[in-house]
């Protein structure tokens, strides 16, 4: 059971994950949006949309520097106070995220025009959230200093994972709160191709390398009647 | 594009040949990328001139401009909640009828009513506003008396404005502009906004918005709506099928009172930047600069070695908006100060005082047959205020030409004035009889092929440089392979 948990999912996750993602993108790129549904309630919106992105923004970045630098979160845990800053912070985050989280429930709830536009997949993208959320928050409240124990038992296994030699002792050995989380966290990435999750894969980020103003010519009149250059089978580049 | 204001009779027929062809779905029922407002009033979405509102346009920075409410740094940090988005409300919420309650109702005293039924939720609504809730409320208290054009006068000139017998409006209809210096390019994060080199048209890839609604916000004014059913946003696309086959757009087309005039103009795109970030004052002016003499050899040169085709060279020598435009100088950008440069022109609406009242005396004879064209009874300030960025000067000298053109004609066809008086209206707004005449051709007798002159896109020849046309013979086909179906 343990191996289906904590071996197959993932793998089988990120496998869901990166073909799905592909293919959904070069066959049905019209769907990739973030389904912004401010236009029809955007006061409540205010309230949720933005502490939930920053603190989740944050919370992810978090975990990953502590997958990717295990031994320098160590170092910096070992002052008491250095400790407390970094735990109470994330904490700090954890719940500015689950404050976000049930602000945008309610307002999915409460307003009918919202209601329109929820899909099957956004009710999962919510229950998965939440319970994400909510056992991080709980576990890093019951097991203290979850930065060091991520650091020194978590990082292992993920990495043992992404070397191909799976080693789930450490997992098998944590408290059921934490093996929930790890095991909703790879369900979530199986769930990013067929949920608005989507939209932060296309995050703007050429935005930022980019002129303001973009012009498209559709094809160069100079060439089209040059037989030399005609290039056969390239789709245009406008649609 | 030219609109010719004075010939505008508000019938919202373009309104509905762009709805029928283009936003009669669901999540555009609220879109009218074609819409007429009635001026003095707030328009469509409500009061979108105020920038203070909406934070739409650009604004002068140093050398350059940088886009009000979004861009870069602005546009990405409020990507998850875009404190300047228009909302549903400010729009109206669409609605039905619920037809079927006709014959199902039960037998009761009263007749029954078909109610109201929103085409959001599907359930019952009181409506409360629509596209064009302020038509011909010029005097009122909701729509007029809240335009932000008024805001230049001072309260005496208001409520002389607002005096049942100086009531006055016109209409002013609006499409998307296709601006030379487009806010919405500018400010979409994803790049799926762009201009067309062939024509100029700007559009929205579908397949790349990821509504995260800037050009909403960015656009000054509001003509980028956004779809909430599919999450995309949408704009008018000045009917490129059909321009591209040298047809003109469905508004323009359907046009009753034939207000509509489309043509090529050739403009040096290197020049955009600096004529978007000069002064204020010189704003119209500069943007007039920018468009080029078709039939300068220079340009025509410059215009080949750019691959442009013959055909729309010629276009461009017979375009009447160059005429308006350029040649004439009686056709002017609405509200240049928002910095995009746009592309539609307005000839101003000649409104001169026929009559005045004093007391209780209401006397509509006057010793000329027009009083002067600056006595329009628009305040020039409000004109100003929405074509020139506030330039009442640039207004008089195109009112006079107006005026000049009647004259002359009057004194032609009819021959009753004192021939001094259309001579010195000639003479003082510096055009001739022939210059006159033009006008007047152009304004009231012109033909179809006159107001719309349009180079087909040669789009049969376009499409050897993309794929070989004997591969794909027969598969070609037009429209989504996919419906445009919203996101999980």
């Amino acid at each position: 059971m343990s191996n289906f948990f904590f071996i197959g999912l993932p793998y089988a996750s990120i496998v869901i994950m990166l073909i799905g993602t592909i293919y959904r993108y070069r066959s049905t790129e019209f769907e990739y949006s973030s389904l912004s549904s401010q236009f029809l309630e955007s006061k409540t919106l205010y309230k949720g949309v933005r502490p939930f992105h920053w603190g989740i923004i944050f919370l992810f970045f978090a975990h990953l520097i502590g997958f990717l630098f295990p031994r320098t979160v160590l170092a910096w845990n070992g002052d008491v106070l250095r400790l407390l800053i970094i735990e109470i912070g994330a904490f700090g985050f954890g719940l500015l995220t689950l404050w976000g989280l049930i602000i945008l429930i309610i307002r999915r709830l409460r307003s009918r025009r919202t209601q329109i536009v929820t899909s099957k997949m956004d009710v999962v993208v919510y229950i998965i959230l939440l319970v994400e959320v909510v056992t991080g928050l709980l576990s890093a409240y019951l097991y203290r200093w979850g930065s060091s124990w991520f650091a020194s038992a978590m990082t292992p296994y993920l990495k043992s994972l992404f070397l191909f030699s799976p080693d789930t002792a450490a997992l098998q050995a944590m408290p059921l709160l934490v093996q929930i989380h790890v095991v909703s966290a790879f369900s979530m990435f199986a769930l990013i191709p067929f949920t608005r999750f989507v939209h932060f894969l296309v995050y703007p980020i050429w935005y930022f390398f980019r002129g303001y103003q973009r012009v498209v010519w559709n094809w160069d009149r100079n060439q089209i009647r040059n037989s030399d250059k005609m290039n056969f089978g390239k789709p245009p580049e406008n649609n | 594009m030219v609109f010719h204001l004075d010939k505008c009779i508000g019938c919202h027929t373009c309104s509905i040949a762009c709805k029928n062809i283009w936003t009669d779905r669901k999540g555009a029922e609220y879109m009218w990328w074609n819409n007429v407002e009635t001026k003095p009033g707030t328009g469509y979405p409500t009061k979108w001139e105020d920038q203070d509102i909406y934070k739409g346009g650009w604004e002068k920075k140093g050398k350059s401009v940088d886009l009000i409410g979004a861009g870069k740094l602005k546009g990405i940090s409020r990507i998850f909640h875009n404190p300047n988005l228009p909302v549903m409300d400010n729009y109206y919420e669409p609605w039905t009828y619920k037809y079927s309650y006709l014959f199902d109702a039960p037998e009761g005293d009263d007749q029954p009513v078909a109610r109201t039924i929103s085409l959001v939720t599907g359930e019952p609504i009181d409506v409360k506003a629509g596209p064009n809730w302020d038509d011909d409320l010029s005097g009122s208290i909701d729509y007029a008396r809240q335009d932000k054009n008024m805001e230049t006068l001072t309260e005496a000139e208001k409520q002389t404005m607002f005096q049942l017998e100086r009531m006055v409006m016109f209409y002013l209809p609006r499409i998307c502009n296709h601006c030379l210096n487009p806010a919405c390019v500018a400010s979409c994060p994803s790049g799926a906004i762009y201009k067309r080199g062939e024509d100029g048209i700007v559009l929205i890839n579908q397949e790349r918005c990821r509504a995260w609604r800037m050009c909403v916000t960015a656009c000054p004014y509001k003509k980028s709506y956004y779809n909430w059913n599919t999450g995309k946003s949408e704009k008018c696309i000045l009917c490129f099928p059909r321009v591209e086959t040298g047809q003109a757009p469905a508004c323009m087309h359907t046009c009753v009172g034939r207000i509509r005039y489309l043509g090529v103009m050739l403009y040096d795109a290197d020049r955009i930047e600096e004529v978007a970030s000069c002064d204020t004052s010189d704003l119209v002016e500069r943007q007039m600069g920018i468009y080029l003499d078709p039939f300068d050899p220079a340009v025509i040169a410059a215009a080949k070695k750019n691959g442009i085709a013959d055909s729309t060279i010629e276009s461009a020598q017979a375009s009447p908006v160059y005429k308006f435009v350029k040649n004439w100088g009686i056709a002017l950008p609405l509200h240049p100060e928002f910095r995009t440069i746009p592309n539609l022109f307005y000839v101003p609406p000649l409104l001169p005082t026929m009559a005045s009242a004093s007391g209780d005396v209401y006397d509509s004879t006057t010793d000329s047959l027009w009083g002067k064209a600056e006595d329009t009874r628009l305040p020039l300030k409000y004109l100003a205020s929405l074509f020139t960025a506030g330039d009442t000067e640039k207004i008089k000298e195109v009112l006079r030409k107006l005026q000049a053109v009647r004259l002359h004609r009057r004194d032609v066809t009819v021959g009753d004035l004192d021939k001094k008086e259309a001579e010195e209206a000639m003479k003082s707004s510096n055009i001739d009889g022939e210059t006159a005449d033009a006008i007047f051709r152009l304004t009231s007798l012109v033909k179809f092929e006159e107001r719309f002159v349009i180079p087909a896109a040669h789009r049969e020849e376009a499409i050897e440089m993309i794929e070989n046309t004997g591969d794909v013979k027969g598969d070609t086909g037009f429209g989504f392979l996919n419906e445009p179906k919203r996101g999980l």
